[in-house]
């Protein structure tokens, strides 16, 4: 009979009866509503064991890797160990605080172990006092150090703290890797559309850097959208970058402030949308403020895109918390 | 004789129907504001719900379920002519995938038949 052990209760299903119902059956409690494998409400993670194929028929490929799966129609054969999404707790340090703009900081962070993730993830970064907060990963695993870029929210407590007084060598904490929007090979000749407003920008470059390294052969779209042209950043490296890769488009995008050399005007979603009226057979990653991400999210997939090629990170602020 | 879902082609059906009907229902300006949902991918686990349903799929919705799921709707609206318009874009999808009449039939059936729970009527 397979055993199964959820954040430490050690629960055993009866034959035929799917990893959803004995959870429940044992007291724990898990979303759910169609029971079919359709709604996706009762989804978890594995983080070890085999899933049946059938558990995660219809899921997007970054939660497949990660070992996301249905739990109303999972009927395992052998053990499995679940856990709650999130990542585990690390120790680290400021290794380095770089101004890229008025407004945005590179933070660069050690670990005393490696942290395991995908580029484009995010982790988050926890204070000695507790506050806590997200930040997407823009560096690779084998660069060493995390690298983060934090924009100054007017009178945020962590960036405002970030900013001003963090000091290098300084001891956080930081928890992943979670998000689901990252570069996965397989499709290495698919278009891919990278679009992004301020430090949306971060994710975006590790997944940029990510798909070159995977050997990425189809055409990248790179939109980094900003109100201003001071809300750009890293436009000569990513220009220099550009030229260096032939099947890279970097594209900066700035709703006002004329139109500066090398500058697309307008608005973010308009200026993809005219370049790239039909979006079919592309793969799409979408980061930044909630509002855009949204509206990108259903523009892209009105212009073709499948709903289960589109990746996005919402950086949803939470005032008070 | 099999049932109607596997007819149709089962969960695959199901996911390749989805992207198609929900691109028509954000598209109608009819019903697109009853969908706009915040989050699209759950928008899209609802629709694939919705989907397998009609299809005659396996589901645990009770009648009752329906009244309470769409109360909140009813209360901002919803009537007949949005249900047929629903219906409309369904029977539409199903065409486009090339699912014969007699199939379709069934399905707009099995949804007609949820019409006075989804309404609360
Ligand atoms: C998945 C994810 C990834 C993210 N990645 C990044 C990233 O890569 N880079 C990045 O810069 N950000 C990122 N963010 C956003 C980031 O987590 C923080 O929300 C952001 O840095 C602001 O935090 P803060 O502590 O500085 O501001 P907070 O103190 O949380 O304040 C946020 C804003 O709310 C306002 N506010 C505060 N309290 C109140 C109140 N009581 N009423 C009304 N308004 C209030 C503040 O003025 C401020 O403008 C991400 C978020 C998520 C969810
Ligand atoms: C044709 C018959 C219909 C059936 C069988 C049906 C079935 C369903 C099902 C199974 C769900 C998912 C519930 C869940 O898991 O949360 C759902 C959600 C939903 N339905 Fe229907 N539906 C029907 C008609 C309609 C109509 C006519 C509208 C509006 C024009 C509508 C709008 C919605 C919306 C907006 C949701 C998402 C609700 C939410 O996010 O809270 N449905 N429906
Ligand atoms: S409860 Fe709907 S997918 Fe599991």
């Amino acid at each position: 009979m397979p055993t199964f052990t959820f954040s430490g209760v050690a629960c055993q299903a009866a034959p035929e009866e799917s990893v959803l119902d004995a959870l429940l059956r044992h007291g724990v409690e898990v979303s759910n509503s169609c029971r079919a494998g359709a709604c996706q409400s009762c989804m978890l993670r594995a983080t070890s064991g085999v899933l049946p194929a059938a558990s995660q028929q219809g899921l997007k490929a970054t939660l497949v890797e990660q070992g996301y799966f249905l739990s109303c129609v999972c009927r395992p054969e052998g053990d499995l160990v679940l856990e709650p999404a999130g990542g585990l707790e690390f120790t680290a340090s400021i290794a380095a605080l770089e101004r890229l703009s008025a407004n945005v900081l590179r933070v660069r962070l050690r670990t005393d172990t490696p942290l395991e993730y995908r580029p484009g993830q995010y982790l988050t970064l926890r204070r000695a006092d507790g506050l806590a907060r997200s930040y997407s990963l823009a560096s690779l695993p084998e660069d060493g150090a995390l690298e983060l870029h934090v924009r100054r929210a007017p009178r945020g407590r962590m960036s405002g703290w970030l900013f001003d007084e963090a000091r290098v060598n300084e001891a956080v904490t930081v928890r992943g890797p979670a998000g689901e929007c990252f570069y996965t090979g397989g499709s290495p000749d698919q278009p891919l559309l990278l679009a992004g407003t301020g430090t949306g920008l971060a994710p975006l470059i590790g997944i940029l850097r990510d798909a070159l390294r995977l050997g990425h052969r189809g055409p990248i779209h790179l939109y980094h959208g900003a109100l201003r042209p001071e809300g750009l950043y890293l436009r000569e490296e990513l220009r220099d970058f550009d030229s260096a890769h032939a099947n890279l488009h970097y594209t900066p995008v700035v709703l006002e402030g004329g139109e500066p050399e090398g500058i697309a005007a307008g608005a973010l979603d308009k200026t993809i949308t005219a370049a790239h009226p039909k979006l079919s057979g592309w793969r799409g990653f979408l980061c930044g403020d909630p509002g855009i991400v949204q509206l990108l999210k259903k523009k892209l997939f009105l212009a073709g895109m499948a709903s289960r090629d589109i990746f996005a990170d919402a950086f949803v602020e939470a005032p008070g918390s | 004789m099999s049932s109607l879902y596997e007819q149709i082609g089962g969960q695959p059906a199901v996911d390749a129907a989805v992207d198609i009907f929900y691109r028509k229902v954000l598209s109608d300006d009819r019903i697109s504001h009853f969908f706009e949902g915040v989050d699209m991918d759950k928008q899209i686990g609802k629709q694939k719900a919705f989907l397998t349903m009609a299809f005659g799929g396996p589901h645990n919705y009770t009648g009752q379920d329906m009244r309470k799921g769409h109360a909140h709707l009813v209360a901002r609206g919803l009537n007949g002519t949005h249900f047929d318009a629903v219906a409309e874009n369904l029977s539409n999808t199903l065409t486009e995938l090339g699912v014969a009449q007699n199939l379709i039939d069934q399905v707009m059936a099995i949804a007609g038949s949820t019409r006075n729970d989804v309404l609360g009527l």
